[in-house]
């Protein structure tokens, strides 16, 4: 008797790690967005899932990531059940053609009508069918006039390879964010397919290393704001925030010059249980209201021509995140990278962050090495515990 | 009787047994299978070929830990000794003092000593007060190797103490009694029987040291990179390659594996301090 007792206690609590979705009655979806990119009840906004819940009764488990290449990784590496996720650009189109998205019903989503037309049927997604936008936005750079020497151009990229401001720099720590800067530099397409041009802007990044402070993506927000660093490439709306916390912060795309210009997009996962979930919460977020807090809440540009109008003068206004079109000419979205030439960035990625000026041998060597030392070692002590026994 | 708390002993460990081989001995099995192929799945050496490229980063990771073992070894063997003198009741109060940062995690702590070292952190601003500064601190070497003693000491102190205060009292006053004095007490005696806490010491900080990720990003910056987060970067960084991680982490696996065969060469089989 004891024992079938103990077995079904184990029974039990086996069953219960391992699952989670015992409430599967109360509606819920897994939301897996960027990290600070939904306003959450702080300074005056509202807390977006907060009110979901409330006007729906769906809960939202959310949970954040810190770049692209994270996310991919995560769900690529499978065990995970996410519903909703906020890819950029390219990545869409990566998840896209490995069969990740699922179609969405535009049905469930009447709010679409208050999209731009400028951000529907983008080059990652032209029949429209997997995204529906979230922000929008472009990359220049941020500065610390304190810590800037009135000699300096700062209407170029090269200012990032200045060896003026030398532990100064902050960097993308994204790999395709990073390479983007070096393309600018160097002035070719962002979504260049040319191995050449990957291989130089690997190396200009190389030289850049030395001079780097940190590499880090939501950290750049802090540390810019703290005084920490002179400069560094940013997301426009991330650095209208940190230009309201620090008034000494100025943010400046240079001209003539390719810069990228990047939208952030709402997909739902293939597989999900929730998809009618999901696209309520799409519906939400597209409500003029909604809208105008998000965009008000991250500075980022806002998709939502209805949201637009509601935004206050100053924002609508700001070249920032409204930039004259004339500058938006030398703006590229970027769209994923065939197969050979994405593995290309990664590899050479993990070459720019890290000394790789060692070969073969080397590692032998060092592994050789402490095996000596440990074989030395224990000779010794076999030689002085034979003597002791003479 | 006998023959079923035998069997309730089986069953009992059949749980452990399981639970090692599935989340101990399979992973370790995928490593090796992960670093053993390449993208496509097919057999190849090529991973293990391409680590040798990263040896500087393995280097200086071991650097930067030995350092750091080092320097918890000479702060927290006196420490313990310390310790260890004084009355039980202070005893329980200076426990509480190492352990006390350990309730919080070790991401926020590294967090704090980040605001602390910053060029415009409180310790420059406290000594901007008395015009000196401001010093470079953080984003070097030296931040990493603080931010290692800071968050690996107690794993130092407590094996220490454990065992120093389990040297039996009898064998210091024979010691006395046959004329020896305080440094061939401390010399001849209590260091060479403490040593199994020593060693144990030593593997508990040098094993997560080397091992360790966001120390380095936080506190070393750019340039700074260590074995950990060479490994991260394969997996949730910019470069996904699991096959190059795995391999990473085989190699780092077996260098760890033989220093904790060199220190246990330090340990003359007294105590059960080999920690795995």
């Amino acid at each position: 008797m004891k024992k079938i007792i103990s077995v079904l206690l184990l029974a039990l609590c086996l069953t219960s790690l391992f699952s989670v979705s015992i409430h599967a009655e109360t509606p819920e979806i897994n939301v897996y967005n960027w990290g600070e990119y939904i306003p959450d009840g702080t300074d005056g906004f509202i807390d977006l899932n907060e009110e979901f819940t409330k006007k729906t009764g769906i809960r939202v488990n959310y949970t954040t990531f810190q770049s692209n290449e994270e996310m991919y990784a995560k769900l690529s590496g499978g065990g995970v059940s996410y519903d909703l996720v906020f890819p950029s650009d390219y990545m869409i189109s990566k998840m896209i053609s490995h069969d990740m998205l699922e179609k969405i019903n535009f049905d469930n989503i009447p709010n679409y009508k208050n999209i731009r037309d400028e951000f529907k049927n983008l080059e990652y997604d032209p029949q429209n069918e997997y995204s529906v936008p979230f922000t929008g936005g472009t990359v220049g750079i941020i500065y610390n006039k304190k810590l800037i020497k009135p000699e300096t151009d700062l209407n170029t990229w090269d200012v990032l390879w200045n060896e003026d401001y030398k532990g100064q720099i902050l960097m993308f720590s994204n790999s395709r964010d990073a390479f983007a800067c070096a393309f600018s530099k160097l002035g070719y397409s962002l979504n260049t397919t040319d191995e050449k041009e990957w291989i130089e802007a690997a190396e200009e990044l190389k030289k850049q290393r030395p001079l780097v402070q940190s590499y880090a993506m939501d950290q750049i927000m802090d540390k810019m704001i703290a005084g920490e660093a002179a400069l560094a490439p940013y997301y426009a709306g991330d650095a209208l925030i940190c230009m309201s916390e620090n008034e000494d912060l100025d943010f400046i795309i240079p001209d003539n010059a390719v810069f990228n210009r990047f939208v952030d997009a709402m997909c739902i996962l293939k597989g999900s249980k929730h998809q009618k979930e999901a696209e309520a919460y799409i519906n939400f977020i597209l409500e003029p209201e909604i809208g105008e807090q998000i965009s008000s809440y991250l500075g980022y540009t806002t998709v939502n021509k209805e949201s637009y109008k509601l935004l206050d003068e100053e924002m609508r206004n700001s070249p920032i995140s409204y930039p004259d079109e004339n500058k938006l000419k030398n703006a590229e979205v970027f769209v994923a990278l065939p197969e050979s030439i994405d593995a290309l960035q990664q590899e050479l990625w993990t070459s720019i962050r890290a000394d790789n000026s060692g070969s073969v041998w080397s590692i032998v060597l060092v592994i050789g090495a402490f095996a000596l030392v440990w074989a030395a070692i224990a000779f010794y002590k076999r030689v002085i515990k034979r003597k002791k026994f003479k | 009787m006998n023959k079923k708390t035998k069997n309730r002993k089986k069953y009992l460990s059949a749980i452990y047994i399981l639970w090692m081989l599935l989340f101990t001995i399979l992973p370790l099995c995928l490593v090796v299978y992960f670093s053993l192929t390449s993208k496509d799945g097919n057999f190849s050496f090529e991973n293990l070929k391409n680590i040798g490229e990263y040896t500087p980063v393995f280097l200086s990771s071991i650097k930067l830990s030995a350092i750091s073992t080092i320097i918890c070894l000479l702060l927290g063997y006196p420490f313990a000794y310390i310790i260890s003198k004084v009355k039980a009741s202070k005893q329980v109060i200076f426990m509480i003092f190492i352990m006390l940062p350990m309730w919080i995690n070790f991401l926020l702590r590294t967090y704090a000593w980040m605001t602390l070292l910053e060029n415009n952190g409180i310790i420059n601003k406290f000594f901007s007060l008395f015009g000196i500064g401001p010093f470079h601190m953080i984003n070097t070497q030296g931040a990493v190797v603080l931010g290692m003693v800071y968050n690996f000491l107690p794993y130092m102190i407590i094996p220490i103490f454990n065992v120093i205060t389990k040297i039996d009292k009898s064998v210091v006053e024979a010691a006395q009694d046959l004329g020896a004095n305080n440094v061939h007490v401390m010399g001849r005696i209590i260091i060479p029987l403490s040593m199994p806490g020593i060693v144990s010491g030593i593997t508990m900080v040098f094993v997560p040291a080397v091992s360790t990720f966001i120390i380095s990003t936080m506190l070393g910056g750019g340039s700074n990179m260590m074995i950990g987060d060479l490994i991260e970067l394969q997996f949730l960084g910019g470069s996904y390659d699991p096959n190059l991680g795995s391999a990473l982490s085989l190699v780092l696996m077996v260098l760890i594996l033989i220093s904790m065969g060199i220190m246990n060469e330090f340990d003359d089989g007294e105590g059960d301090s080999m920690v795995l």
